[in-house]
């Protein structure tokens, strides 16, 4: 009976490690180029690991194009998208999940029904608003909608404001807390796990977002990193290690974050239960 | 004592008054950042893009109106229509599937009562952080015909790889895998699923002699079935969207083999800049999905189980 059991997460183990390893083999890939000498970019079979490392391929790429600049672009909207996400989604699913009034229900289930409409649809007119608003251009049409919630956000957050004791609330109004206060002094702290994972995950779809820039950003001088790392791919000197070392620098902002924020990605995804 | 109690319910009056007025105004105050931007950025964008979507309306010069005529050009006279379509449904049939039962295959697996399996959960949620052009770039190379890692391990088992992103063949499913590697969330959601389950179903089970094939057809997955509801919309609705992969990596080539339904879209309003037929492409894509959904949700009430049912019937 026990060596049965031995045998069994012994080979539960090993379809775990070969599972992990073509998870992890594209990173491996990654890295491993980013690192070499161009003559040892193309071999077959390919080489594992760089003959002598080359740390200044990283530099050199990232110099190549400006990169700091696309960073910085990069760096203002993530900020400004998620500190408005926090803000906006925490103070909308306060309102849905602590009042009664009329058209409640019927508007929620607007919201959520606003997460089944294509991009598509409605991004050719958004296109003409913000080119009507003077934004196209500029890093407005990426930031300035995050201000106003986002239905995904917006359900996590009142999910969990639902399992808050109402108690509490009363007990403050009776202190003469009015329901801003209420919001902001008891509900607000409760959150923050929820509001670490909105963050992060808010986090991950703008420093990823290809198509707003896309759309949006003309001049390079406005580029996001998405945006300028597909120009540097589409150039036709660059070689595969630099384009490895600036794909690997865009993705340690992101990789860094999870490592830090993997238990409230976790735990927030399991807790609101998504029946 | 009673005088006084008289004289002061005038001001109590005053005050409750102005405490509904307010009462009644806050959750509209709260909720009002969402419902300017539902008006500002999602129903009114909605309602102009159906409106244009009869007009023929270039990004500059003169609109002209034209009735269902931008609708009856797509489906008759528009090969790329059905073209792009076919290139989405295709796609769509061996993603939606694939990702669910690889998700869910993940989540079982990490179900199992292992010391490291946080550590394991860890190594198959971190391609999830990274998509988009990143993930494009890294599969690009993979995919590399002559220098790629994916080739090379065909070829220790003897098998000559093609060149994935150039080969008409191949360059879909290539777009398969790599849109598969980041889904780490939904096994997240099963993950999560599997737990709610409780333990001592199983248990009661295994005392009645249940074997664990019975085990899993009969508990786990009937009761993960509201679960596998939600990502099945997910998963459909994400994969009539997928276009970024295929922007920077094929172009929608080789030979059009990647060319899905949203690259048609966006060609159409940003490279053609036919706003107007472009609008009418976008709401047949709506539809479509609209469509899909109601279809599923309809299906449910036949395959969907929840645990309130299962009391009831007792």
């Amino acid at each position: 009976m026990k060596s049965k059991r031995l045998i069994r997460s012994g080979t539960l183990y090993i379809v775990l490690v070969f599972l992990s390893l073509l998870f992890l083999a594209p990173f491996f890939w990654m890295v491993t180029t980013a690192l070499k000498s161009p003559d040892e970019l193309y071999m077959f079979p390919p080489k594992w690991f760089p003959s002598s490392w080359q740390f200044e391929n990283f530099g050199k790429a990232w110099n190549s194009q400006p990169f700091n600049t696309f960073l910085m672009n990069s760096v203002i909207v993530t900020f400004l998208t998620t500190l408005g996400q926090i803000v906006s989604s925490t103070l909308i699913a306060y309102g849905f999940a602590r009042f009664k009034f009329k058209g409640r229900d019927f508007l929620f289930m607007v919201l959520l029904a606003t997460m089944m409409i294509p991009w598509e649809v409605t991004m050719i007119p958004q296109y003409m608003e913000f080119n009507y608003f003077g934004w196209i251009n500029t890093l407005k049409p990426l930031i300035v909608p995050a201000w106003f919630g986002a239905p995904f956000y917006i359900f996590l957050l009142r999910q969990f404001i639902m399992s808050i004791p109402k108690e509490l609330d009363e007990a403050a109004r009776m202190d003469g807390a009015n329901s801003f206060q209420i919001y902001y002094r008891i509900h607000l702290p409760l959150m923050w796990p929820i509001i670490v994972l909105i963050g992060v995950f808010n986090f991950l779809s703008s420093w990823n977002d290809y198509l707003g820039p896309l759309i949006f950003l003309n001049d390079q001088s406005k580029y996001t990193l998405t945006l300028g790392l597909a120009q540097f791919n589409g150039m036709y000197d660059v070689n595969m290690e630099g384009i490895m070392a600036v794909t690997f620098l865009i993705s340690l902002p992101p990789l860094i974050l999870f490592f830090f924020a993997q238990k409230y990605i976790v735990n927030g995804v399991s807790s609101t239960g998504f029946k | 004592m009673k005088h006084d109690l008289i004289v002061s319910t005038e001001n109590i009056s005053v005050q409750t008054k102005r405490k509904i007025n307010w009462g009644r105004l806050a959750p509209y105050i709260f909720i009002s950042p969402w419902i300017i931007g539902f008006l500002l950025f999602t129903l009114g964008p909605l309602l102009f893009s159906l409106f244009i979507s009869f007009f023929d309306w270039p990004i500059v010069g003169e609109k002209t109106f034209v009735g269902f005529s931008n609708y009856a050009t797509m489906f008759t006279d528009d090969p790329l229509f059905w073209h792009s379509l076919w290139v989405t449904v295709k796609f769509a049939m061996l993603f939606v599937p694939l990702n669910i039962i690889i998700s869910l295959f993940l989540a079982i697996l990490l179900n199992k009562k292992l010391k490291a399996s946080s550590l394991f959960r860890t190594f198959f949620y971190v391609p999830s952080v990274i998509s988009g052009v990143a993930l494009a770039m890294i599969w690009g190379w993979v995919y590399n015909g002559e220098y790629g890692i994916l080739n090379y391990f065909l070829s220790l088992a003897g098998i000559e790889g093609p060149d994935w992103l150039n080969n008409q063949r191949w360059a879909l499913l290539a777009m398969v895998i790599a849109s598969l590697w980041g889904q780490g969330t939904m096994m997240l959601i099963f993950l999560a699923g599997l737990k709610n389950i409780p333990k001592d179903l199983y248990e009661a089970a295994e005392i009645d002699g249940a074997g664990k094939v019975y085990c899993f057809f009969k508990i786990t997955l009937p009761l993960l079935t509201p679960t596998l509801l939600f990502n099945l919309i997910t998963t459909i609705i994400s994969a009539f969207q997928q276009l970024t992969l295929a922007l920077v990596l094929t172009g929608g080539g080789p030979l059009g083999s990647t060319y899905f339904y949203a690259m048609y879209v966006y060609e159409n309003a940003f490279k053609y800049f036919k706003m107007g037929y472009s609008s009418a492409n976008a709401w047949i894509m709506f539809l479509i999905v609209l469509f899909l959904t109601m279809l599923v949700f309809k299906s449910s009430s036949v395959w969907v189980y929840y645990e309130n049912e299962v009391k009831n019937s007792k």
